[in-house]
């Protein structure tokens, strides 16, 4: 159905014409999504930028099936996105951990929902707790940890089932900048050679670019896609690129568009 | 340091009580007020005393106990399993809610006479009255309860798949936890009071059959003693709920720092 489109493999997500209002609680309605149209290739990482109250939450959380979406097709590989997948991973923008359970067993959670044997494993969710920098940290409960704490709990959690998709809404939005860059490397590290698609939103436009294949800004009220960025620096992507001028020519491109706005961290 | 200031705090509330009863045994004998009207604190030590020592105070505190926690256990466990059935699936509120709460509004006291009838003056009708009582603030308090979990949780849980059951499991229960417990406290206090007012509508055992026979006779002293015993009975009983609930809803703060102002 899409031979006219000159890509080699189909895309793993394709929005057209994706629309969402909220209606409020005194009769409102509210544009939160408008006119979206996007695709991601798969294996690719995908990021999202713009200001506050743009809808990068709300198309976040239609992707992963949790909000139905309004008027607009969005397909994953093909299918309209109907209800959440077990191959999917999602961070929140906050740490959202269950209190009653340690560290290791809000990890554990998908793993029970979608009965892939707790047992088996425990080592994989230590290991994980290690990467985020969280070792010694396994029994303690969520009332114990920070708040950038908690949110790395949350990234380990949505990666103990092996998804191929990640949506994470600003996973690192609550680390001091040196956790931040350390997480963004691990994560690149995580990511490459994964084959594991991922799509993570941030108010941060040196991250987006540093992470990203592509960077999708976005525009406020109604929100909307101003433009789609490709990043063709080399990778692996090195902290020192941050420094060079092609990075500094995409930044300066994508907070030409913010300019006025002032709403996001440089 | 904080230890300091918690004997501070319980000397001063015990130097109170101690001062107001001072006052009290004072006033009793300067005025010679009759022991049928207000006895001193000494007499209803001495009646405390006696009642134990001869067994009858303990024989009918056994019947008041268990008529309270079969009550209460029948009660709670009823406005459990109601309040999940109710939390759960919202026809059900919309049916049944509406006669639960008309029912609530009509006085247990007034309907123990009826219940003394149906099932008799042995220990069956105080369990039921006291269960009617019993029932409602656990019902109430899980429904709200279950309706507590943040949205955000739930929809973490779906995000992952979860069935609507595994929702319930992970999120809403121990989210409800905390709730229910609020209503077991008030239920448990309210069974007290419901064993006593069904003893008073008849019954042939018990502390409350017992506070009408030393009426009779007018021991007021007497009468005072199985107050004070009563209500150590009802602080027993809260204590216990409480030790409970901390171990079960252990994640929420019960000690910790306090935070400054607040
Ligand atoms: N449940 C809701 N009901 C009504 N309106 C909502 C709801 N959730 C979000 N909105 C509105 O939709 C718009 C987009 O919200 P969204 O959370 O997607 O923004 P965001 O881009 O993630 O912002 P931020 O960067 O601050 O997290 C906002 O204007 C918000 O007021
Ligand atoms: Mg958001």
């Amino acid at each position: 159905m899409n031979d006219k489109v000159p890509v080699a493999a189909p895309p793993l997500i394709r929005a057209t014409g994706l629309n969402k209002t909220y209606a409020t609680q005194d009769g409102q309605q509210i544009i939160a999504l408008s006119d979206i149209d996007f695709e991601i290739a798969p294996g690719s990482f995908v990021t999202v930028v713009g200001p506050s109250g743009c809808g990068k939450s709300t198309l976040l959380k239609i992707m992963a099936g949790i909000l139905p979406g309004g008027t607009g097709t969005l397909n994953m590989s093909g299918r309209p996105i109907s209800g959440p997948s077990r191959n999917v991973g999602v961070v929140f923008q906050a740490p959202v951990l269950l209190p009653w359970r340690t560290a290791l067993e809000n990890v554990l959670v998908p793993i029970e929902i979608q009965r892939r044997g707790r047992t088996a494993h425990i080592d994989k969710a230590r290991g994980l707790l290690r990467m985020v920098g969280l070792d010694g940290f396994e029994d303690k409960y969520p009332g114990e940890l920070s708040g950038g704490m908690q949110q790395r709990v949350g990234i380990a959690r949505a990666l103990i089932h092996d998804p191929d998709l990640l949506l994470m809404d600003e996973p690192f939005g609550a680390l001091d900048a040196m956790t931040r860059e350390s997480m963004n490397l691990e994560l690149l590290r995580i990511w490459t050679g994964s084959g594991k698609t991922v799509m993570l939103v941030t108010h941060s436009i040196p991250e987006a670019v540093f992470l990203a294949d592509r960077v999708i800004v976005m525009s406020p009220r109604p929100g909307r896609i101003t433009e789609i960025i490709d990043v063709d620096l080399p990778r692996p992507r090195r902290l020192s690129m941050m420094s060079t001028a092609p990075f500094g020519e995409l930044t300066d491109t994508i907070r030409r568009h913010f300019g006025a706005l002032g709403a996001l961290d440089s | 340091m904080r230890r300091l200031k918690r004997f501070a705090d319980l000397s001063m509330t015990l130097g109170l009580g101690l001062l107001i009863l001072a006052a009290w045994e004072l006033a009793v004998r300067v005025f010679a007020i009759p022991a049928i009207i207000v006895p001193a604190p000494t007499a209803v030590l001495g009646a405390l005393r006696d009642g134990i020592l001869s067994g009858e105070l303990l024989t009918h505190l056994w019947v008041t106990l268990a008529e309270v926690l079969l009550g209460f256990a029948f009660g709670a466990a009823f406005g459990l399993v109601c309040g999940v059935m109710i939390g759960l699936f919202t026809l059900l509120e919309n049916l049944v809610y509406p006669y639960i709460v008309a029912f609530q509004t009509v006085p247990k006291v007034a309907i123990a006479p009826i219940i003394v009838i149906w099932f008799g003056y042995g220990m069956a009708s105080k369990v039921v009255i006291t269960a009617t009582i019993a029932f409602f603030p656990v019902l109430a308090n899980t429904i709200v309860g279950l309706r507590a979990a943040p949205r955000d949780q739930v929809e973490l849980m779906v995000a992952f798949t979860a069935s609507r059951w595994q929702v319930f499991r992970l999120v809403r229960w121990p989210q409800a936890l905390p709730f229910i417990f609020v209503g077991l406290e008030v239920a448990m206090v309210l069974a007290v009071i419901g064993a006593i007012v069904g003893e008073f509508v008849g019954s042939q055992a018990g502390l409350g059959y017992l506070i009408l026979q030393r009426d009779f006779n007018l021991d007021m002293a007497g009468v005072f003693a199985i107050l004070l015993l009563l209500s150590a009975l009802g602080i027993g009983l809260h204590a216990l709920m409480m030790a409970l609930q901390r171990r079960v809803v252990f994640w929420v703060d019960h000690r910790g720092d306090r935070v400054v102002g607040a």
